[in-house]
């Protein structure tokens, strides 16, 4: 459906200096009925890439094909205009026209089509009625725009998008105007209608939990190129990198030597802490002797209560130092023989500091990062 | 960066070329948009730089190879140093007046509990709607040594003629409070925007209410004490109304009235005209390069945070009446004296110091004779269709500039943000001589007619709007045009459908402004007005001349009714008029 190929951009900096490069060759694949996110942290160039898509940036080089047709590509000397890419768009701020009704705001895409594919007044009415139920707005199709409430605002701005029965729809981070609660009801409620719609989206937020919830599959960014890309699963589990396990959840990460290989692509790790058995999700080799690091999720590793226990392997004591209490979870500071590793228990268990404890990690819950 | 940047390339991108960089495909993809960029482009170039060049070109080639005799003659004479000096005790005389008086009554209204604060809101319309011709006039029936009415009225006590208005002290103050209400505007909103905790960290620090005041209140709002010093100096150096009134009669000469004065003379003195003219463009050049980078540097220094606050108001205590006196006293001094003297000589036959008798002749004839006057009747109809005309053309045209300069993919939109800026010194009379020089150069057919002073208005005026566009422009989300294009809006229907009715309110208060000042204009109109063909405020002017205080009155008073509903309508509209006075 959507295809990027080697997209790369530069923005002037500020003086004489050389242009600041946003993206190096970024190249990206979506299907249809896909919910693809770019996620990322901020000035990662995720947005550029939407807007690059758009047609509201213009890339140095690189090609963009929608459902086969070119919309930009610099060996061929294209460039589509953002007005006749046909693409719809629900921008951070909405960009709800204030001084539009509901439904005149819907009906825009529809009036400014060239004269000679313009639909009939009466088609009109009817796409805008339908954009505007899908959405559940119907009732408040002659309100004032700027009346309606932030979520409501949010719906009218993917009702707009939705008129257009564009090939794909582009979501500039949509949820990041409302509060939490609010949030959480539109993520589930526009996933919902993508799935529903069979709607292709291309969705660029720097909320990992967003990501995570609604996307089929996540691309992360790092200043200017793709990290990682796959399914949620694939992404929160088995992090390709320091960067994506860093970015994405909490993890430790404790430094250590390869001592030996158990079984497909599970190794045998001497750290500081202890020995564990860590996955890796790339095929290369890791010989004995290789430095690498382990990440550890906090909440993959348990905790008991038991003093003067004896090391092994994925099982490593140690004394709690601090605790900080979060509500849904609570999250202890163990000190194993110097290293502090952070670890994630229910609410119902608290260990105050300085009790003796015992850590233990089952083998495969850890991944085995390469070291950069 | 240069004015070609603004118009698209016209030789296809070869292909080593697009390899890096990609100049060709970075451009933006509308024909249209670069279309009217360019358009906007010529008509700005026009109109700001043609007129000046040939001012240029006709006083330092004034025969066709370069000479400075024009300025040898002018500037030789005996009277230079007189009117040099004159020209600098009159217009740092007159700010300082105003500024000290603006500035003290925007504190107080700002920032402390005095009373009558609305009197001063009043007060701060005033100069919009008396055009300064009207001003000075009234001010001679208050303070002419012969007929003034505050004279006649303290005779008894200080005896005959104690005030002279004819005179530099005259000058001065008539000036100063007619800006004072400028101040006004430009401090309160400085003392409005101020971060209440920055004062009151000193107060918890220990200082005392006063001391608070001197050493943070007034350092804080120093950059814009100093650019509105600054805008002040240049009216005052620019004005015409009051040394042509007021100095002339008693050989107080400045610049801008011996330059009126030469060009009155029969044959017109052109060369020395334009010499001042020049002198005056130099000076004032260097003063609006200065205060364009004192703007600048007050928006650096800006006390407005994000969030909103209410500054704290200052108990005044013991001190609240006296302050209180001041406010009415200078609503009473700014406005209501000035109005008050010219509605009472509208109605008397001929004019007289304000006594009993007086009263007892009072009549409408003169506002009879007003619409039976042919003469005015056409005035009061090129005066609107001048002022209309002239405000609707530049609105549109800056409503595209700002769109350019604020929005415009195109480098180059500082270039004609300057272009579209340089008018901004050049006053009207100076404006008018240039005019003439251009005229007498290209003899076109719009010498004359009402065409030569629409197209001076457009000039003087285009700053203005474009100050107006430009900050409603900065108020509109770049996400709302970038909606419309993603939803397939054209760069015409984008710009009709989305960006002009969200400029609209700023385009409205512009607009309402542009009208008020190009129905008071009266430098450029003077120079340029074809006999027979007057527009108001020459009406007016003649009418001094030929000694009919009465009519002129009359035909004031109509036209400062007619522009005072023209300000309450837009005011109701919701135009923020009068608050952003540039």
């Amino acid at each position: 459906m959507l295809s990027v190929v080697d997209l790369e951009k530069t923005f002037p900096a500020k003086g004489n200096q050389e242009r600041v490069p946003v993206l190096n060759g970024v190249s990206l694949s979506v299907e249809k009925g896909e919910f693809f996110t770019l996620l990322g942290p901020s000035g990662c160039g995720k947005t550029t890439i939407l807007r690059c898509i758009a047609g509201l940036e213009t890339p140095d080089s690189g090609q963009i094909t929608v459902a086969g047709t070119p919309l930009f590509s610099s060996v061929k000397n294209v460039n589509v205009p953002a007005n006749r890419r046909g693409l719809g768009m629900v921008f951070q701020s909405y960009a709800i026209w204030p001084h539009m009704d509901v439904a005149e705001n819907v009906a825009f895409p529809l009036k400014a089509r060239p004269r000679n594919s313009r639909l009939s007044k009466k088609d009109m009415d009817r796409k805008v009625d339908e954009a505007l139920s899908k959405v559940e707005l119907s009732h408040v199709k002659r309100h004032r725009a700027t009346d309606l409430s932030g979520g409501q605002q949010q719906r009218l701005a993917l009702a707009r998008a939705l008129v257009m029965e564009s090939p794909l729809t582009l979501f500039d981070e949509p949820l990041s105007n409302l509060d939490a609660k609010l949030r959480d009801g539109m993520r589930f409620e526009l996933k919902r209608l993508q799935r529903e719609l069979q709607i292709t989206a291309i969705y660029v937020t720097h909320d990992q939990v967003e990501a995570l919830a609604m996307s089929t599959t996540i691309a992360v960014f790092k200043v200017g190129s793709l990290e990682q890309i796959g399914r949620p699963r694939d992404i929160y589990e088995t992090p390709a990198s320091l960067f994506v396990a860093d970015f994405i959840g909490t993890s430790n990460f404790i430094s250590g030597k390869v001592t030996g290989q158990e079984g497909t692509g599970v190794f045998r790790v001497e750290t500081a802490v202890g020995e564990v058995l860590a996955m890796v999700t790339s095929d290369r080799p890791l010989p004995a002797g290789t430095e690498v690091t382990v990440s550890v999720r906090p909440q993959d590793i348990g905790m008991v209560k038991e003093p003067a226990a004896v090391r092994g392997v994925g099982r490593w004591p140690g004394t709690v130092r601090a605790r900080e209490y979060l509500g849904e979870y609570v999250d202890h500071f163990v000190d194993v023989d110097g290293t502090n590793i952070r670890v994630r228990t229910g609410a119902r268990t608290s260990v105050g500091p300085d009790t003796e404890v015992v850590l233990s990690l089952e083998p495969g819950y850890s991944t085995l990062l390469p070291q950069p | 960066m240069s004015l070609s940047e603004l118009v698209p390339p016209q030789t296809p991108v070869d292909e080593t070329e697009r390899g890096r960089g990609h100049r060709g495909l970075r451009r933006p993809q509308f024909s249209s948009e670069f279309l009217v960029a360019g358009v906007v482009v010529v008509v700005v170039a026009f109109l700001s730089l043609v007129p000046v060049i040939y001012l240029l070109a006709g006083t330092f080639f004034p025969r066709g190879s370069f000479t400075l005799e024009v300025f040898r003659e002018a500037y030789s004479s005996d009277l230079l140093l007189d009117m040099v000096k004159n020209s600098l005790i009159y217009s740092v005389g007159s700010t300082v007046l105003a500024t000290v008086v603006g500035t003290g009554l925007a504190y107080l209204v700002a920032r402390t509990d005095v009373p009558m604060k609305s009197l001063a809101y009043a007060a701060a319309l005033v100069p919009m709607i008396i055009p300064g011709v009207l001003h000075t006039i009234a001010w001679i029936f208050l303070g002419s040594p012969q007929i003034g009415a505050v004279n006649k009225l303290l005779e008894p006590v200080l005896g005959p003629g104690f005030f002279n208005i004819f005179s530099m002290g005259g000058m001065i103050f008539v000036e100063g409070i007619h800006m004072a209400p400028l101040t006004f505007l430009l401090m309160f909103a400085a003392f409005k925007n101020m971060d209440p905790a920055l004062e009151e960290a000193a107060l918890m620090s220990g200082s005392k209410p006063i001391s608070v005041f001197f050493r943070v209140t007034l350092p804080l709002v120093k950059p814009a004490l100093a650019l509105s010093t600054l805008i002040l100096f240049i009216r005052a150096f620019a004005s015409f109304e009051v040394p042509a009134l007021l100095g002339q009669s008693s050989g107080i000469w400045v610049f801008t009235s011996r330059i009126y004065f030469a060009l009155s003379g029969y044959p017109a003195d052109y060369g020395t005209a334009g010499a001042y003219s020049v002198g005056m463009l130099t000076i004032l050049a260097a003063f609006t390069v200065w205060q364009a980078r004192l703007n600048k540097n007050a928006k650096s220094y800006q006390t407005i945070s994000g969030k909103g606050f209410r500054p704290s108001t200052v108990p005044l205590r013991g001190f609240r009446r006296v302050a209180g006196a001041g406010v009415l006293v200078y609503f009473v001094i700014t406005s209501l004296l000035p109005v008050l003297m010219l509605v009472y000589s509208s109605l008397l036959g001929y004019y007289a110091p304000p006594s009993l008798s007086a009263f007892g002749r009072m009549e409408f004839t003169n506002y009879v004779d007003l619409f039976d006057s042919p003469k005015t009747v056409s005035a009061f109809t090129n005066s609107i269709l001048l002022a209309v005309g002239s405000a609707t053309i530049i609105m549109l045209l800056t409503a595209v500039i700002a769109w350019l300069v604020v929005r415009g993919r195109v480098r180059g939109g500082a270039v004609l943000n300057g272009l579209a800026m340089v008018p901004i010194g050049i006053p009207g009379l100076i404006l008018g001589v240039a005019m003439l020089f251009f005229y007498l150069r290209v003899p076109l057919p719009i010498y004359g007619t009402l065409l030569i002073l629409l197209i001076s208005y457009v000039t003087v005026f285009l700053p203005f709007g474009l100050s107006y566009a430009t900050s409603a422009m900065f108020q509109i989300s770049a996400q709302l045009e970038e909606s419309a294009k993603v939803s397939g809006a054209s760069w015409f229907y984008l710009f009709r459908r989305v960006t002009l009715p969200l400029l609209m309110p700023g385009l409205v208060a512009g607009w309402t402004f542009i009208v008020l000042v190009a129905v008071r204009e009266l430098g450029a109109s003077l120079l340029l007005y074809s006999p027979g063909d007057e527009v108001l405020s020459v009406v007016i002017w003649q009418q001094w001349s030929e000694g009919r205080m009465g009519q002129l009155s009359a035909l004031g008073v109509v036209m400062i009714a007619m522009l005072a509903l023209l300000v309450a309508g837009a005011r109701k509209l919701g135009a923020n008029v009068g608050v952003q006075s540039p």
